[in-house]
């Protein structure tokens, strides 16, 4: 047994040199050399200053952004920094609770809202999700469109724009990334009014 | 269910297919003492592993020493992963300042991964250095499955061999599964996620401006938040190896729901199968090394049908959507229940992550099973209460499955007065002790922990959802740390004391109560000499054997969890087609 345990140890503490040092270090010098951005988070710049992530949500409550999936972390809704999602049971009360409250803030920015999509009154597994369905940008078209003084056809060419399909035809579920999104609301100067 | 979600569903099942007999034919020249293509880049390191360690690669193991070393290096990972956790405060790679993990925290962790359960009580970004993940965690990814298939091919030694004394190597074994196979995988494996966005980098956390500011209020007080701090770090090499090594511990937090830890449709396809494809794999390896490629394949079925149906039953119950939002008035619920699940996945993908997760022994989450109907979460949890043989853990899952195959062609023999055997091995008094050790420990530790849970005062206060679903997450803990799974019904606050002792010891309960009488097993079948197949022989390979096989490992899981079942995800799916009824 002594000496197997003395195997165990010298085993070990090669393994973790190879697979807990190299491996990861390789992987990451590899990686940021042929995908220096995706390596780094998908950190979007303007202006030289970083504004987000390409896969990491941010949370919005004004009219004239669209708002995106709501967010299960603490302290604050989209805490990148401790992602979770709220763990409530399909028949706990505070879940239907918290959803017809989201939905009374959706109608009390667009009183003549429609029917409003699940995904944009439920909260994403991580509280960090980038993207809602193109159902739930479309029921916010109008309201966005008021809130900043553009036609809602403009609205919609830009959340067309921003819509990504199936990856490579079949996997996974449309979608519409609203950070970025918004970011390129925000770039239509001269358009409309600065809300 | 939209032919969008038939269509990703049959090419997940036609890829992972189709990667059976290419993968089992490569491990199984791996386990031979040959490794084509890669003997020239790695046969160093392993020689300089063997040379080290004073390992004769020749020499050869009776079962009690093989079982020794398999607990000597458990032992020796448990301290090794306490250790840096509890001195990652003064160690390097830590820019996030994280401090010493608590003692109980550590000790549930260390326990979990050596045991390639991966159970999390704690939250990735926030409680681990970048040194933790990787010399702590991302190591232990790699020897508890090193372990699991060293012990999986040292059992099909065993039938393999005749009137052998001994059962292989299993430091050649280890060493050899961890070079050649996980981490040649794990290297391609890593790069692919990279190149979709799961972050792979050393630099701290990233500070970024929110484009719409917004506000905390804490005890009263209202301060303005500005800023999104983005946890990253060297993520894609330490997923790699989660999904492949059916470990399972997150990065992050939210595991494989988070956009940096699994950013893109196409990460999350090769991700799920990634879970699968190593024990689908090993299917074709056993009917390799055991000289009989049918019998590979009749386990592969007997594990695909039991897949199958719990996913069309998954899948259905999410992509109808929960009654309880549906009657809030103003939603309409298109998109199935999609609360805990992420939009870019979808419900087909999420249901069929859950499957894939805890029929194997993986246990990383795409979405929260805490939040699932209570017909789609009682899937992922009775998939683990089956003892983890649908695929299962690699290695772990198919010598759990052989197990459950011994004790078929027993209760065949039962039925017809033979003397039962499998693969040429008569199978004794001995034998079916031994399974049946291996498959009732599990099963008495998921019921003793869960009466714990709901018996002590600590345990009961940890639940966040009441009524029926918060028994279901004590349940579903014990289910999972038990088999060595590591998934979670989340909401359930199990950093504390209480869980992390009672979690802790059913993690080294499930997987050395099963390990141990495995090769056990292992040892006594390859004493044995080899019977000729007559014309009373059960054959093993047919649809008639497939079935009871399939039977017999559903027998048991009914019969063990139903009443427990009963109690959680039963009650509360009729409660939940009933609301009237005071649900």
């Amino acid at each position: 047994m002594f000496a197997e345990l003395r195997r165990a140890v010298v085993v070990l503490a090669l393994l973790t040199v190879l697979t807990g040092g190299l491996y990861p270090l390789v992987v990451t010098v590899i990686a940021r050399a042929a995908f220096p951005r995706q390596a780094a988070g998908s950190i979007i710049e303007r202006d030289g200053q970083a504004v987000g992530s390409d896969l990491i949500g941010q949370p919005f409550s004004k009219p004239e952004y669209f708002w995106g999936r709501a967010s299960g972390t603490s302290p604050v809704p989209y805490n990148a920094a401790a992602s979770s999602g709220t763990n409530l049971g399909p028949t706990n009360p505070d879940l239907t609770k918290a959803v017809a409250e989201r939905v009374d803030a959706l109608r009390k920015a667009d009183p003549d809202l429609g029917p409003v999509p699940v995904d944009l009154v439920t909260a994403s597994g991580s509280g960090l999700d980038p993207h809602i369905s193109p159902a739930a940008a479309a029921v916010q078209v109008r309201r966005v469109a008021r809130a900043r003084g553009l036609s809602e056809d403009r609205v919609r060419e830009l959340v067309a724009r921003h819509t990504e399909g199936r990856q490579l035809g079949i996997l996974g579920e449309p979608r519409v990334n609203v950070l970025r999104l918004n970011l390129d609301l925000d770039a239509l100067k001269g358009e409309g009014r600065t809300p | 269910m939209t032919s969008a979600d038939y269509l990703q569903l049959g090419l997940y099942a036609a890829v992972l297919t189709a990667g059976v007999k290419p993968l089992g034919w490569y491990m199984a020249r791996v386990y031979q003492g040959r490794a084509p293509g890669l003997e020239p880049v790695l046969g160093p390191a392993e020689r300089l592993v063997y040379r080290a360690a004073g390992v004769d690669r020749s020499a050869e193991m009776t079962w009690q020493r093989y079982a020794a070393a398999v607990l000597g290096l458990s032992l020796v990972s448990v301290l090794a992963v306490y250790a840096v956790q509890r001195l990652q405060g003064v160690l390097p790679l830590n820019p996030a300042g994280q401090p010493a993990v608590s003692p109980d925290s550590a000790f549930n962790t260390a326990v979990s991964f050596a045991s390639n359960t991966n159970w999390q009580g704690y939250g990735g970004e926030a409680t681990m250095s970048y040194l933790t993940q990787m010399a702590a965690l991302t190591v232990q990814n790699f020897v508890s499955a090193g372990v699991g298939m060293a012990v999986l091919v040292a059992l099909i030694r065993g039938f393999a061999r005749a009137n052998s004394p001994t059962i292989g190597n299993f430091w050649v074994d280890l060493t050899r599964g961890t070079l050649y196979i996980l981490l040649p995988l794990s290297v391609v494996f890593a790069l692919v996620l990279a190149s979709q966005g799961v972050v792979q980098t050393f630099e701290p956390y990233r500070e970024v401006q929110l484009l719409e500011p917004t506000e905390q209020t804490t005890d009263g007080v209202t301060t303005p938040v500005t800023t999104q701090t983005v946890a990253v770090g060297p993520a894609a090499s330490q997923v790699a190896i989660k999904q492949l090594g059916t470990n399972g511990g997150g990065f992050f937090n939210a595991n494989s729901a988070h956009p940096l830890e699994n950013p893109t449709p196409l990460s999350n396809f090769l991700q799920c199968l990634a879970i699968l494809l190593i024990p689908a794999g090993l299917c074709w390896t056993f009917g390799e090394l055991v000289d009989d490629r049918r019998q590979g394949w009749a386990l592969y079925a007997a594990m695909a049908v039991i897949f199958a149906v719990m996913l069309g039953v998954c899948v259905w119950a999410e992509a109808r959507g929960n009654p309880a939002v549906a009657a809030v008035p103003g939603v309409e619920q298109p998109a199935g229940n999609t609360e805990g699940k992420e939009t870019r996945f979808g419900v087909a993908n999420t249901a069929l992550w859950a499957v894939a997760t805890t029929a194997a022994s993986n246990g990383s989450v795409n979405g929260m099973h805490d939040s699932f109907t209570p017909l789609g979460g009682l899937v992922p949890m009775w998939l683990m209460q089956l003892g983890e043989v649908v695929f299962g853990g690699v290695g772990s899952g198919l010598y759990g499955m052989i197990v459950f195959a011994v004790v078929a062609v027993f209760l065949a023999g039962l039925m017809v007065g033979r003397t039962p055997e499998y693969l040429g091995k008569k199978v004794g008094a001995f034998e079916v002790k031994m399974a049946s050790l291996a498959v009732l420990i599990p099963c008495g530790m998921v019921l003793l922990a869960t009466a714990a849970g709901v018996m002590f005062e600590d345990g009961r206060k940890g639940v966040l959802n009441s009524g029926p679903h918060g028994f279901s997450e004590i349940l579903y803990a014990a289910s999972s740390a038990s088999n060595n799974n590591g998934s979670a019904f989340a909401g359930l606050s199990a950093n504390t004391p209480f869980y992390n002792g009672l979690l802790g010891l059913c993690m080294l309960v499930g997987r050395f109560g099963v390990m141990i009488p495995v090769v056990a097993l292992a040892g006594s079948l390859a004493a044995r000499n080899k019977v000729p197949a007559g014309p009373g022989t059960l054959p093993t390979h047919t649809p008639l054997f497939v079935g009871m096989l399939v039977s017999v490992v559903v027998v048991v899981g009914a019969l063990s969890f139903f009443p427990a079942l009963a109690l959680g995800p039963i009650v509360e799916q009729i409660a939940a087609a009933n609301p009237a009824a005071g649900g």
